[in-house]
């Protein structure tokens, strides 16, 4: 319990992405089976319990010490499970502290009495750090930032294996994940990835690099389609088995049973979730109201009623079509799609081309319809293979060019890990006026990427400069017509916001330009955003 | 009927002794002071005359300059000095070198002012000696039960898993720079750290300090080599706690932002101040030792000077012990910037 304690201690404090695999590898090469298996699956999520109430735990600390000294410990941490862990009084010669797969067992085979007399004895036999864990874990509070993404990535590197492995077992193995280590560790062989419904490790796509790349590919040897701005997914029904599963494995089937009512068929599709009404495709915003939710009602169903737009077929009744070429596979998939028949399924239509400028100009002025909501353009060679990864040249994306705005820097907050030193998350703002008509700024958005480390030092320094108030670790900057900072952000897309004070919210804000030469006064207006968002409505 | 507040009494300079006319730790410049220790909060430069042990009048005049006083006089602990009719002895109380508790005797009274202390082992100080009296005055710094330092050690243990587990990380650890980083490079020393550790350059003159006082730290180079960022993958490195967010930490690779505090016990804290490597390792009294000390000694009545006043009162009254909080003002919380 300790180990996996320390763990949890250092995961929620660690924010980059590298050191949170570092530390999950290490545990579980450090760790014995079964417990790094259950820990494992806590960290994701699939280990929930809900053994102990709030107000059971409050109980139990309150036979044990002076209730006034509790309250005060209790308003001065602001988090129960915390200051329980902390405040528990030791009990010198208590047993001795259970392990993580000691505790999944006992809850297992425990009565509803005897569940509270558990977590009590455990509590006396803890130090702080377990007993925190512990309480985090029984009252179904355990949020840490890891995802099943990272656990796969840390599997892959404990067996130093590519990643693509063991997505393509992990839908077959189950906490603890005792075979799945065993094959990592080089002491069996590699769990069968032939169970029905399994997840296919996804092909994925570079992004083209227009000044070199179109100088030496031939418009002939490629195929273009519209880029959806959805979610990709696989859709997946076979031997009754059927799942929806996000591009890096994650099963979202139980957030989409409406699609997944749908897959009726024998066979695997590639392809695009989206929210469609009359076959006609809805703005990503709706799709998002139903992202990331563990169920779903049919209100939210009706209102918000997903498809998918498939593009690709990896098979078909039985047969592995991924070892043929995509002009193969096409075929094939339209041949699928039309003998579904259905109103949830459609297809990705091809755009034909003779040229790269030709293909240029539909980028830049896509046709009414669908293509206006398209994030882009997608290239896929006639003769490529369906292969795992993202391997340079068959596939491209050319995405559409970005909106652009010219805003204020207005505050700045120092950043994380390797950034904790800098200011390094910018929050900016356009003009518009007060209920007096006097113009200031609103803030619309914030942007922690887009700039090169130099950039970085450069805006690191201004904000020191200028800093005309500090709230803790944010500081505001001097922002007014002749005296302040002009960034130029891009952004994908945008859309209305209650929550935003400036009521538009955009999506993927980053920095594209410092604009060192531009007064501040001459920054862009809330009302040049407004039109922006009604013709992005319009569509 | 002698009454202690005829003694010792709080005023807005600090807690004032009327029959021996001093001042003990005033928080501003005074005639007569009698210092505790060496922290800034307590040992402040200005006052007519101080008594002090001769390492915290060390501390001071390597702080504030040879003349951060008209007239000092030195105690070592144990030694019994006369303020007019009033007994003073320093007594040492394990917060940092040269720490002491002020032991107050005056016709038949004794009152105890802790200062700042400890009961844990600490390789750079001498250790906390209880003294019977009738009335003992403490600080509370960490007067709340959630303040349960773990064994120093282990924390110790936890920086250098941590150091082995990111070998292309240079880890900071923030530490007080009198006392804390001292005790934080003797008791890696002692876990077998023998690779030379790098400090903050606000750290040089109290390291060299307690070198001559006898502490071993062993190997210590400035960290300051800037431009060969690679040089520090793997090491530690020892700084003020305000460098942590300071432009000065980025000569390192990617570090791990360490912080040796009692304050770290609680997640928040770390969290506000982007810490990713919480050591709680504090030079004051948890609520463990705060209050095994007030059972050990059993003073007639409690007096509680700075920090959480009112759990710490709560707790005596409890257990039988007459508390009153003498809210003093001026005394920052350790380390807490």
């Amino acid at each position: 319990m300790r180990a996996f304690a320390e763990l949890l201690d250092r995961l929620s404090l660690t924010g980059s992405r590298n050191a949170k695999l570092t530390l999950v590898r290490d545990y579980l090469a450090a760790t014995p089976d079964p417990d790094r298996g259950w820990a494992l699956a806590a960290l994701t999520g699939d280990l929930v319990f809900h053994a102990a109430k709030p107000a059971f735990i409050r109980k139990a600390v309150e036979e044990r010490m002076d209730p006034i000294l509790f309250r005060w410990s209790y308003d001065y941490v602001g988090d129960l499970a915390e200051t329980v862990a902390l405040v528990w009084p030791e009990r010198p010669g208590a047993n001795r502290g259970p392990e993580l797969s000691e505790v999944v067992e006992a809850l297992r085979s425990a009565s509803r009495g005897e569940v509270q007399r558990l977590i009590e004895g455990w509590l006396d036999a803890l130090e702080p750090t377990s007993r925190w864990a512990l309480l985090k874990l029984m009252t179904g509070a355990l949020r840490v930032g890891f995802s099943a993404r990272l656990a796969k990535q840390a599997d892959a590197d404990l067996g130093r294996v590519p990643v693509a492995e063991v997505e393509e077992v992990w839908h077959a193995q189950h906490p603890p994940y005792e075979d799945l280590f065993a094959w990592l560790e080089g002491r069996s062989d590699r769990p069968s990835p032939t169970a029905p419904g399994r997840f296919r490790p996804v092909m994925l796509a570079q992004a083209i690099d227009e000044a070199v790349d179109f100088g030496k590919l031939d418009p002939a040897d490629y195929t273009a389609e519209w880029k959806w701005d959805g979610i990709r997914v696989q859709a997946v029904s076979e031997g009754g088995v059927r799942r929806l599963y996000t591009r890096t494995g994650d099963d979202i089937s139980r957030t989409f049973p409406d699609v997944v009512e749908s897959l009726n068929f024998e066979g695997v599709l590639d392809g695009e979730l989206l929210v469609m009404r009359d076959g006609r495709v809805a703005p990503f915003a709706d799709l998002q109201q139903r992202l990331n939710r563990k169920s779903v009602d049919a209100r939210l169903m009706a209102a918000q009623p997903a498809g998918i737009r498939a593009y690709d077929i990896l098979s078909d009744r039985g047969e592995d079509l991924r070892v043929l070429p995509f002009a193969e596979r096409r075929k094939r998939l339209e041949a699928f799609v039309a003998r579904l028949g259905s109103t949830r399924i459609d297809l990705s239509p091809l755009q034909p081309f003779e040229s790269w400028s030709e293909l240029a100009d539909l980028r830049a002025a896509p046709p009414p319809g669908d293509p206006q909501a398209a994030e882009g353009l997608m290239l896929k060679r006639w003769d490529s293979i369906y292969e795992a990864g993202r391997p340079k040249g068959p596939w491209f994306k050319w995405k559409r060019d970005p909106f652009l705005i010219d805003a204020v820097l207005m505050y700045a907050q120092r950043g994380h890990g390797r950034r904790s030193s800098y200011y390094s998350d910018f929050t900016f703002g356009v003009w518009c006026e007060d209920a007096d008509g006097r113009r200031m700024l609103t803030p619309v958005g914030k942007a922690y990427f887009g700039f090169t480390d130099q950039e970085l030092m450069q805006l690191d320094k201004f904000v020191r400069d200028h800093t005309v108030e500090r709230f803790g670790p944010v500081r505001a900057v001097r922002a007014e017509p002749h005296a302040g900072l002009v960034l130029e952000i891009a952004f994908e897309g945008m859309q209305r916001s209650s929550r935003h004070k400036s009521g538009v919210a955009m999506r993927f804000p980053r920095i594209s330009r410092i604009r060192w030469d531009k007064p501040p006064g001459e920054a862009d207006e809330l009302a040049t955003l407004e039109r922006m968002l009604e013709r992005m409505e319009a569509r | 009927m002698i009454r202690p507040q005829d003694l010792l009494c709080p005023r807005p300079e600090g807690l004032y002794c009327a029959p021996g006319d001093f001042y003990i730790d005033p928080v501003r410049p005074v005639a007569r002071a009698v210092i505790t220790h060496g922290h800034s909060d307590h040992a402040r430069a200005g006052h007519g005359a101080v008594l002090a042990t001769p390492e915290t009048l060390a501390i001071m005049a390597e702080r504030y300059g040879a003349d951060f006083a008209q007239a000092r006089q030195a105690a070592a602990y144990g030694e019994t000095v006369a303020r007019d009719a009033v007994e003073v002895t320093l007594v040492p109380a394990g917060h940092v070198l040269g720490s002491a508790q002020a032991v107050v005797r005056w016709r038949g009274l004794t009152m105890v002012v802790s200062g700042d202390y400890k009961r844990r082992r600490d390789p750079t100080c001498a250790p906390f000696e209880p003294v019977p009296c009738d009335v003992f005055i403490s600080e509370a710094t960490f007067g709340l039960p959630v303040f349960r330092h773990p064994d120093a050690a282990e924390e110790i243990r936890r920086l250098l898993r941590s150091v082995r587990q990111f070998p292309e990380r240079s880890h900071i650890v923030g530490a007080y720079a009198l006392g804390k980083a001292q005790r934080i490079i003797a008791l890696l020393r002692e876990a077998g750290w023998e690779a030379p550790i790098f400090v903050h350059g606000a750290l040089e003159r109290l390291n060299r300090l307690y070198a001559e006082h006898g502490v071993e730290l062993g190997p210590l180079a400035p960290a300051t080599s800037a431009g060969k960022g690679a040089d520090f993958a793997g090491q530690i490195i020892i700084a003020p706690p305000s460098a942590l967010a300071d432009r000065w930490s980025r000569r390192f690779p990617d570090p791990v932002a360490a912080f040796a505090s009692g304050w770290m016990r609680v997640r928040a804290r770390a969290r506000q101040r982007g810490v990713e490597l919480p050591l709680v390792i504090s030079d004051h009294a948890d609520w463990d030792e705060l209050t095994a000390t007030v059972d050990e000694i059993r003073p007639g009545e409690l007096w509680i000077t700075h920090g959480r006043e009112e759990a710490l009162a709560r707790w005596a009254e409890l257990h039988g012990v007459e508390a009153r909080a003498l809210a003093l003002v001026g005394y920052e919380e350790e380390d807490d910037d």
